[in-house]
């Protein structure tokens, strides 16, 4: 009999008491600005006189993962938009900006190495001649991801395909996408990618001084992104891509359109993961089909749900300790980092939804009010029971 | 003439595949709005299955016989097990039981390196599934994919005789339609949960011993397979199997006739625009269960 009132509790499940509004927190803007002087700090200062040349490098290569994080908390954690494939839009960005350092390596009319090696080409496509321009290109690395955002976006969510359906549809692009990829082997390096980028717009990037000022562009970016974000979330069109998470029909009602608002997060988001893309190339050298299909596409997704989805900067610290023990873990033992990987997955995400920044505010709430709920509870849909507008027809 | 039959029985011998992986898919995820990226490990397992119960009976005929069945069994205990243990807490939150059982497949592919290695294995095919059937008009048509379509439409013939016929098949639909009516009409809706949740990933060992049939068993061998057969559910609509019957079809078929005006990699893509396409024309499928449901 407990299904039965299980199910019941599901659907009826009882009216939140009513809550005091929250006391508008006083000194929030100092505290920002504080904690983002810190970590600036961190970053530009204490980073590059701790780490070696190496592990400067790797940190890089983390805070464009970073990256993303920012742009899939905002898409999900805040819109509630599970996009499995950003390495679609990480990989526009990273193959913008790589063929343009192909090209420019290669000098004026001269074809990039692996075009002459397997390509048989005589001349360049069509499609390449117009990332020889840096003006073209470096736009196109944020600009091109965005505009296939936008598409599929608007197509998708003007039809309310959404929850599991676009979920899967993401994760389909990104197969397709790799697909693609791999199967044009003569005009985009195939499963090998774009490699061997010697040069960053004249700076020669085997130089460790110009790899280092690379790691200060990246931090740089990435605390833009943070700052832009904030902003983004603190505004009323931050609180409207919440309610449409929450509840979208309800939000229709009141005469938005919450296929716009989620357009608009999705293209952000994109936007995010294409300039980290851009920057992931020069920092690393290389942007491949593996490192933008569906696998990696996921494990951005894991850093933002282990460090907090709906929070600021969880995804941040999430995708940057995920990404720093699997360097850690999987040099010494790479079969216990899968099974800690997808462990940690399953734990974090069933148990902890609030990533482990809820940890945090769990244990800092019950201190201060024993009986309100937790932070994450407010902060996510409602964890238990149907909403009825949530769910679609099935 | 013989050119487009060719194609056209490629398309459809890809479509009886991804009918198979895709069968189990429409039980769990329409019924229990459950989407189980661990489906692709549960296919894996069945070839496992297959592969091992090779080492013991040493004719190929018997042991793919024998397979079928014990596939489906430990398959679907696979899945009854992920059920009790995590998907059965996160039924309000659909999005998360995908990155749980995302995670739940990662573990499974590497404890399948663990066990059996990395590389691929290969399975003996019996002799009769070996050769080509020659059909009047110069065609042939090979007898392993045949065998695939005559397994994927007993399948779907059968699942379909047990929901119309049978009391669990009953129960299931009622649940589908609407929970929290048959919840109150005394249906223990947990249960039927987890036995729908058996005979879906049951199904996907069976569709793993197909698999064994057309290439090597490697860990990863699922992944690939996973989500095109999403993709079939989702345009086929939750709720029933018809959809799910026709659309895999039709992909299959398109995806062969594009493979064949153009290549692989383009085809997928046209597969991929075709399904967005068909999204703005159905959002929720080809056929979607009308319910007084509000749920």
């Amino acid at each position: 009999m407990t299904t039965v009132t299980g199910a019941t509790n599901a659907t009826d499940e009882p009216a939140a008491p009513p809550q005091p509004p929250a006391p508008r927190r006083t000194g929030g803007r100092a505290r920002t600005a504080l904690g983002f002087a810190a970590g600036a700090a961190l970053l530009f200062g204490v980073a590059p006189l701790v780490l070696s040349d190496f592990r400067l490098a790797l940190l890089a290569k983390y805070l464009c993962v970073a990256m993303v994080a920012v742009g899939i908390g905002i898409a999900w954690g805040r819109g509630g938009m599970l996009t499995l494939g950003q390495g679609v839009f990480f990989g526009l960005g990273g193959y913008a900006m790589a063929m343009h350092l192909k090209l420019a390596d290669a000098g004026p009319g001269a074809l990039p190495d692996f075009m002459q090696l397997y390509g048989q080409l005589d001349e360049l496509p069509w499609w390449w001649r117009p990332f020889a321009s840096p003006w073209f290109a470096l736009p196109a690395t944020v600009l091109l991801p965005m505009a296939v955002a936008f598409g599929l976006g608007s197509l998708v969510f003007r039809r309310r395909v959404r929850g599991a359906y676009f979920a899967i549809l993401s994760q389909a692009l990104a197969a397709a996408m790799v697909i693609l990829l791999v199967g044009q082997q003569g005009t985009t390096g195939g499963t090998n990618g774009l490699t061997d980028i010697q040069g960053f717009f004249g700076y020669d990037l085997d130089d460790p001084v110009n790899q280092r000022t690379v790691y200060l562009l990246i931090a740089a970016a990435l605390l833009a992104l943070l700052a832009g974000a904030r902003q983004l979330i603190r505004s009323r069109y931050g609180e409207l891509l919440v309610a449409v998470r929450d509840g979208e029909e309800r939000v229709r009602f009141l005469g938005y359109d919450p296929a716009t608002v989620k357009v608009v997060a999705y293209v952000v988001a994109a936007g995010m993961a294409g300039l980290a893309g851009a920057l992931f190339v020069p920092a690393v050298g290389i942007i491949s089909p593996a490192l933008i299909g569906i696998v990696p596409s996921i494990e951005f997704v894991i850093g933002v749900a282990v460090g907090g989805r709906a929070t600021l900067l969880g995804p941040v610290l999430g995708a940057v300790a995920v990404a720093w023990a699997r360097t850690a873990l999987s040099e010494r033992f790479p079969g216990t980092w899968t099974y800690l990987q997808g462990l940690l997955f399953v734990l974090v995400v069933a148990f902890l939804p609030g990533g482990l920044a809820s940890l945090w505010a769990l244990a800092r709430n019950r201190r201060a009010e024993p009986d309100r709920p937790p932070r994450w509870r407010r902060v996510l849909p409602s964890g238990r029971g149907r909403t009825r507008t949530e769910v679609p027809a099935a | 003439m013989t050119v487009l039959f060719g194609q056209l029985f490629t398309g459809v011998s890809i479509g009886a595949v991804l009918l198979l992986v895709a069968l189990g898919l429409a039980l769990t995820f329409g019924q229990m709005n459950v989407i189980n990226m661990a489906h692709g490990e549960f296919i894996m397992a069945g070839a496992y299955t297959t592969y091992v119960l090779q080492q013991t009976i040493t004719s190929a005929g018997w042991s793919l016989l024998v397979a079928l069945p014990v596939a489906f069994a430990v398959a679907g205990a696979l899945g009854v097990l992920l059920e009790v243990l995590l998907i059965r807490r996160l039924y309000a939150r659909p999005l998360d039981t995908l990155l749980v059982t995302w995670g739940v497949s990662l573990m499974l592919q590497q404890a399948a390196r663990d066990v059996f290695g990395s590389p691929n294995v290969q399975t003996r095919a019996p002799a009769l599934l070996t050769g080509n059937v020659s059909l009047p008009g110069g065609i042939t048509v090979a007898n392993n994919r045949l065998f695939i379509l005559g397994l994927a439409v007993a399948a779907v013939v059968a699942l379909t005789l047990a929901l119309r016929l049978t009391p669990l098949g009953r129960r299931i639909r009622a649940v589908v339609q609407n929970r929290d009516l048959a919840a109150v009409s005394g249906i223990a809706t947990a249960r039927v949960d987890r036995t729908t949740f058996f005979v879906g990933s049951g199904l996907a060992g069976v569709a793993g011993v197909a698999l064994t049939l057309l290439g090597p068993i490697g860990p990863t061998m699922g992944t690939n397979l996973i989500i095109d057969a999403f993709l079939v559910v989702v345009v086929g609509g939750i709720g029933q199997l018809k959809g799910s019957v026709i659309v895999a079809f039709a992909l299959g078929v398109l995806q062969a006739t594009g493979e064949y005006l153009t290549t692989l990699s383009v085809a997928k893509v046209i597969v991929f625009v075709a399904i967005v396409a068909f999204l703005q024309w159905r959002p929720q499928g080809l056929f979607t269960l009308r319910t007084r449901s509000l749920a």
